[in-house]
């Protein structure tokens, strides 16, 4: 018998994988079918969904008042950057202007919730990598944050402090004292963080030229956030469409240009030094004065006033029975979260409740370009680029 | 900057629009759907306008109204700094054209309002369900579909899988909506 040529080439297949649901490196539930041709990636198809709660369908169902908590639990690691996305739209239907004590307090917190959210991005991806150290000392520096969430809020993680009208409480006593000292010490920190990261060779290596998006590619994927500025363009909705008291506030929007996962992560350390800064700018504007807002239809009246005012009373009774009810209006509204922008589609039809509110959650846009930012690499850049785009699946999967 | 975005207004001029609004500043225009791949495209690669990215794609609802769904497309020009919204109404028979071809983004987006309202999207590439589970049965933001569902899942002893059965519930889901009685 003889065997022609053609029958001895064996025909080569592409082998398929299945990452995740439970790989550590996949940020929670990220579900990847990976076609791998010897250890490049030939096609990345996310399946996500699988932490899918429904959150738009029961915010329907909730009073105004009632929805915000939902919001924390979008993404768990920037949780009241989306409550103040949420007040921000409730008040924009309504028509209220919140005082100025209250606007530089969600100011402070929208900018520990950036620390917050960083450091673990950072960590996280470092120790997706193969850097455990960076990982334990960003985690130390959180949990100081987290304790400024829980003095304010009685939670470390879900706070539902910012609420529409203002925030919930005033600050306690001797609470910016020690976010100053914070704000000393913190420097250090991510200098350490920086010495065990910046220069090494290793972190470059993995982290140089993967996941290369264009400032053209970056637009017609709708990124926003870090995804954006480490394509090029100085984008930050902080800047272009400020909101609170942005406008009056000194600070850098640092952009990338080769738009690479390195690129992405120098961004979000200065982002963080950044933050620092206006931290201690909002420290030294803020003022005594009202922390929310007198309209009685969001906020309720004080204790005192109830005492002596019937129609307060009233007021407080009406809101705790019935809820906030907005007039006939919708509203896009969009805020620099730290992971890009959150966007808050919220349609009220004059009752108690909202009639649409769709959420435009700045992961889920980032996820779908993951195809395209892995194909031809290895598959452990598909890590690298997990960890650069800062996915988080609450958010995702809503 | 030297150029200045067109004036709002001035799309009327140039789209075939059904109706603008503003509210609060906010610009929404109404198209028909046979118009929308135009219209979005337009948007996008006209010079005084530029919406060259698309933020969002979300489905509404208005269960009862004669074009029941609403699909609507936020989008933002970086060099105007703008937002504008596009909104196309439709009903359950007619589908929506894909705009997968102008913003690739879009494959996503739509793919969650077809598995969120059941509205179809002609010529996209890809319309498998997204969020909701493999074989998942119905549309769930629909305002017909009940906040509770229809199956529930357990993990059967015997078995030895997880299975899905009808729901049962102790006490029937309530909705405290009833008029203010004062």
């Amino acid at each position: 018998m003889i065997l022609k040529k053609n029958e001895l080439s064996r025909e080569l297949k592409n082998f398929t994988i299945n990452f995740g649901p439970q790989h550590p490196a996949a940020h929670g539930v990220l579900r990847l079918i990976l076609e791998l041709d010897g250890e490049v990636v030939e096609r990345a198809d996310p399946h996500i969904g699988l932490l899918h709660r429904g959150t738009e369908k029961l915010i329907e169902n909730k009073t105004y008042i009632q929805a915000l908590p939902y919001f924390d639990r979008l993404d768990y690691v920037s949780m009241m950057a989306q409550e103040h996305t949420y007040s921000l739209a409730v008040e924009k239907i309504a028509g209220v202007k919140i005082p100025r004590r209250a606007q530089i307090i969600r100011v402070i917190f929208a900018e520990v919730t950036r620390i917050l959210n960083h450091l673990l991005a950072v960590g996280c991806h470092a120790m997706d990598v193969g850097a455990m150290t960076p990982f334990l000392w960003a985690f130390e520096e959180r949990e100081k944050l987290m304790e400024f969430y829980e003095r304010v809020s009685g939670a470390r993680m879900h706070a539902a402090y910012i609420r529409p009208g203002g925030v919930s409480l005033d600050l306690p006593l001797g609470f910016l004292d020690d976010l100053f000292l914070f704000c000393n010490q913190f420097n250090v920190r991510l200098d350490e963080i920086e010495e065990m990261l910046t220069g090494n060779r290793i972190w470059k290596e993995r982290l140089v030229d993967i996941g290369v998006v264009s400032s053209k590619k970056a637009i017609d994927w709708g990124f926003s956030g870090v995804m954006l500025r480490g394509s090029g363009l100085p984008w930050d909705l902080r800047k272009t469409q400020p909101y609170e008291i942005y406008s009056e506030l000194d600070f850098l929007v640092p952009v990338g240009n080769s738009g690479d996962c390195y690129d992405r992560y120098v961004i979000r350390i200065e982002e963080m030094r950044q933050s620092l800064n206006i931290l201690n700018q909002a420290i030294k504007l803020i003022k005594e004065g009202p922390v929310k807002s007198t309209n009685y239809k969001l906020n309720p009246p004080s204790r005192s006033e109830m005492k002596v005012s019937m129609e307060a009373v009233i007021h407080h009774f009406k809101l705790y029975t019935e809820g906030i009810i907005l007039p006939f209006g919708e509203t896009y509204t969009a805020t620099e979260a730290p992971k890009g922008e959150f966007g808050v589609y919220l349609i009220s039809n004059n009752t108690e409740k909202p009639y649409r509110c769709k959420i435009k959650a700045p992961g889920f846009g980032h996820l779908q370009a993951l195809n395209e930012m892995s194909k031809g690499h290895m598959i452990a850049d598909v890590v690298t680029i997990i960890g650069t785009q800062d996915i988080v699946f609450g958010e995702v999967d809503r | 900057m030297d150029i200045k975005i067109k004036k709002f207004e001035g799309l009327t001029k140039i789209l075939p629009i059904l109706t603008y609004q503003r509210i609060n500043d906010e610009k929404i225009i109404v198209v028909s759907h046979e118009k929308l791949h135009f219209v979005l495209n337009c948007l996008k690669l006209h010079f005084g306008y530029q919406y060259h990215l698309l933020s969002s794609i979300s489905g509404v609802d208005f269960l009862g109204k004669d074009y029941r769904f609403s699909v609507v497309y936020d989008l933002l020009s970086l060099t105007f700094n703008s937002r504008i919204r596009v909104k196309v109404f439709v009903n359950e028979i007619t589908s929506v054209p894909s705009v997968v071809d102008i913003f690739i983004n879009a494959n996503w987006w739509e793919r969650e309002v077809w598995d969120m309202y059941g509205i179809y999207f002609d010529n996209h590439p890809d319309l498998r369900r997204i969020l909701t589970d493999y074989g998942f049965e119905g549309h769930p933001m629909r305002k017909d579909f009940p906040l509770s569902g229809y199956v529930e899942f357990r993990y059967d002893e015997n078995k030895k899988r997880v299975i899905g059965e009808p729901i049962e519930l102790t006490q029937e889901f309530r909705t405290f909506n009833f008029e203010m009685p004062w």
